[in-house]
């Protein structure tokens, strides 16, 4: 009997068989040196720097956005007393898809899901209080990337912070949009032009913000494996690598500028190795593949978020107990920033209550469970350093077989990405709706509840009111003759060529809105057409 | 004899601004693995797009999927347009991230079904088969 029980395969979510046990057998053919390298070091397995958390906590940055840019800029406050150390700001849907709020298409969603912005008086107001040199600012958002990012320079120009001394991150990753998340405007190539032109821009202005946070994250919570989250990601980032190179830029003008993001997911070790694997990955590819020669370059950064897809409605306050070992899996994995979920996400976005819950996650882990003293704990644990070279092997591959058929932006636009990735989501679903996937609440130890009376975030449909008044009034007031000179200029070096940025600053100055220059942008190359082949 | 029983031919789409679809192109395989036609639109629809298709394609079922909150300002509007182009014979099917109290109002807004995320494949699917029964009788 008890042999029968040892027999039964178990595996992670990536494919790859976990056994019973690991010994030094496991991992007798890795080479210390070579393999897994010191932290700090070539190839960066064990972690970016020697000393990683024992000078500073990785950054505690937790999304937030909601209602006009006053009522975000009053939870950013909150947030920051209650300890958190950088801002990470979630804009609605209308700014992500750059429409003003009194496009017909913004209906219902004006500072739903997100702070609203349309202008740069609304730039102005969600950071009125905050000192751009002081803080570091991470938007999550990727078609009007370049936009915001104009709008946030023309506030530290406002403020008198130097370009020099704005620290922060966009996502700016449009590819995953086409694939997993679908806030695109415009087609691929118009896109990748936006963000080559934010990269160069940043590499020569902007040397502390990171131009693009290149994710995986989204493919995840789409459904993706580790494996896959992984390796699109790295492949996402071949191309962008390459789209600036064409450029005539030099790798080590802008790689240190790149960063990356992900979800950590439930099973632990799995997502332990996955960050380890990457490190060791990129740095290789940086080297072998691209030829940086600055160190800087080859440091694979990255944040993540905790939770998404993995927090169920079901006892909802189970959530915050998969968020902790989801945090602590990203520590022992070595991450640079992190956001917590609350656990009433699978309702609404977090109150002040329960946003403040999920920080203290992060607070509890990096103050009382000592496992910020040391970097890298799990290094030289059998299971961790034989999975860490599995991981990196699959990744390796998948990464091989997309550049094989022509790369990220061909397998997306033929829908392969896509369907890879449906094909897990379904199978997913298909595993918890049996049982086959044990979540607990969910189809295991289920309780009758009662029509719970929760708390929650609401949505407050003034906004939308308030916030096209103020668009009204700023369009009263600007200097028009100045706004149809920008939006001309805009449209010349939209067609013709250039980078947009320096011009782009120029027009938010002058408070043309993000609607009106995205508009410019449709006309000249129009939206992307999405494949609709399930 | 009356035709054999043909296939259910279900519309599949997200309205308005929100991009997530791993709920809708689930649900679309679950429906498809169950025997059904499913049109899937994508995201980004508006109603005009959405009814359009439905009488070009003659469907049985229009199913929409929100996911950020917006559910109830944007099923009125598609309703509206249902309306507007008579086609209030074809049920509406929701789901999505819908709060348990917005159900009945959802209903009571002529929606046909409702199913928020968490919903099971094969309850989605049974239904369906039930619903489109349950009228035909």
């Amino acid at each position: 009997m008890e042999k029968k029980k040892e027999e039964t395969k178990r595996f992670n979510e990536s494919g790859i068989e976990i056994k019973p046990l690991y010994t030094n057998e496991d991992i007798k053919n890795l080479d210390p040196l070579r393999d897994i390298g010191e932290a700090g070091n070539y190839p960066y397995t064990r972690g970016i720097h020697r000393t990683m958390y024992r000078d500073r906590l990785w950054t505690m940055r937790q999304y937030s956005g909601f209602g006009t840019p006053k009522d975000s800029n009053r939870r950013y406050k909150y947030l920051l007393e209650q300890g958190q150390t950088g801002l990470s700001v979630a804009l609605d849907l209308p700014t992500q898809m750059g429409l003003d709020p009194d496009d017909l298409m913004s209906l219902g969603e004006v500072g739903r899901v997100g702070v609203s912005l349309s202008t740069l008086k609304d730039m102005e107001t969600l950071f009125d209080g905050l000192p751009l040199d002081k803080v570091t600012t991470s938007f999550t958002i990727n078609a009007t990337a370049s936009m915001l990012l104009a709008m946030y320079l023309c506030v530290a120009e406002k403020q008198r912070v130097p370009f020099e001394k704005v620290g922060g991150t966009i996502q700016n990753d449009i590819l995953k949009e086409y694939v997993a998340r679908g806030a695109w405007i415009y087609p691929p190539e118009f896109s990748m032009r936006l963000i080559a032109d934010t990269i160069e821009y940043c590499a020569k202005y902007v040397p502390r913000f990171n131009s693009i946070s290149i994710a995986g994250a989204h493919f995840r919570d789409a459904g993706s494996t580790a494996v896959q989250e992984a390796a699109f990601t790295l492949a996402d980032a071949i191309e962008y690598v390459r789209a600036v190179l064409e450029r005539g830029m030099d790798i080590d003008d802008f790689a240190s500028q790149l960063s990356f993001f992900f979800y950590t997911h439930n099973n632990f070790f799995e997502e332990v190795a996955k960050y380890r694997a990457m490190r060791k990955l990129w740095s290789r590819i940086m080297k072998e593949k691209f030829k940086a020669k600055n160190p800087r370059s080859l440091v694979f950064r990255f944040g993540v978020v905790c939770g998404g897809s993995t927090l169920f409605p079901q006892q909802h306050e189970i959530n915050t107990i998969r968020v902790s070992y989801q945090a602590l899996a990203s520590v022992l994995g070595g991450v640079q920033s992190m956001f917590t979920c609350a656990m009433d996400e699978p309702f609404s976005i977090p109150t002040e209550e329960t946003a403040r819950l999920s920080l203290r996650i992060q607070q509890v882990l990096g103050l009382e469970t000592g496992v910020a003293d040391t970097s890298d704990p799990l290094g030289g644990s059998y299971f961790v350093e034989s999975l860490t070279k599995e991981m990196e092997n699959k990744i390796e591959e998948l990464i091989e077989k997309v550049e094989t058929r022509g790369g990220m932006i061909k397998s997306i636009k033929d829908g392969f990405v896509q369907k890879e990735i449906l094909e897990e989501a379904y199978k997913k679903e298909r595993k918890i709706n049996s049982g086959e996937m044990a979540v607990v609440g969910v189809n295991r130890f289920t309780i009758d509840e009662e029509e719970k009376e929760l708390r929650l975030h609401e949505y407050n449909p003034q906004v939308a009111k308030d916030q096209i008044e103020l668009l009204n009034q700023i369009r009263r007031t600007r200097d028009k003759e100045k706004v149809r000179k920008h939006i001309d200029q805009l449209r010349k070096i939209a067609k013709n060529g250039g980078n947009l940025m320096p011009y782009l600053i120029d027009a938010f100055k002058d408070y043309v809105s993000l609607g009106e220059v995205c508009q410019v942008f449709k006309e000249e190359y129009g939206t992307f057409q999405q494949p609709t082949v399930i | 004899m009356i035709n054999a029983e043909r296939r259910i031919r279900f519309l599949i789409a997200s309205p308005g601004l929100d991009g997530h679809d791993r709920g809708a192109k689930v649900v679309a395989r679950a429906l498809r693995d169950a025997g059904m036609e499913v049109i899937y639109l994508g995201i980004h629809r508006t109603a005009e797009e959405i009814v359009k298709s439905a009488i070009q394609e003659g469907v049985d079922f229009i199913g929409l999927s929100m996911l950020s909150g917006a559910h109830l300002i944007l099923t009125e509007n598609i309703l509206e347009k249902i309306k507007e182009e008579k086609i209030d014979d074809i049920p509406l099917v929701v789901g999505g991230t819908i709060p348990k109290k917005d159900i009945k109002i959802l209903k009571e807004m002529g929606v046909g079904l409702v199913f928020p995320t968490q919903s099971p494949l094969d309850t989605i699917t049974t239904a369906i088969k039930e619903y489109r029964s349950s009228r035909k009788s």
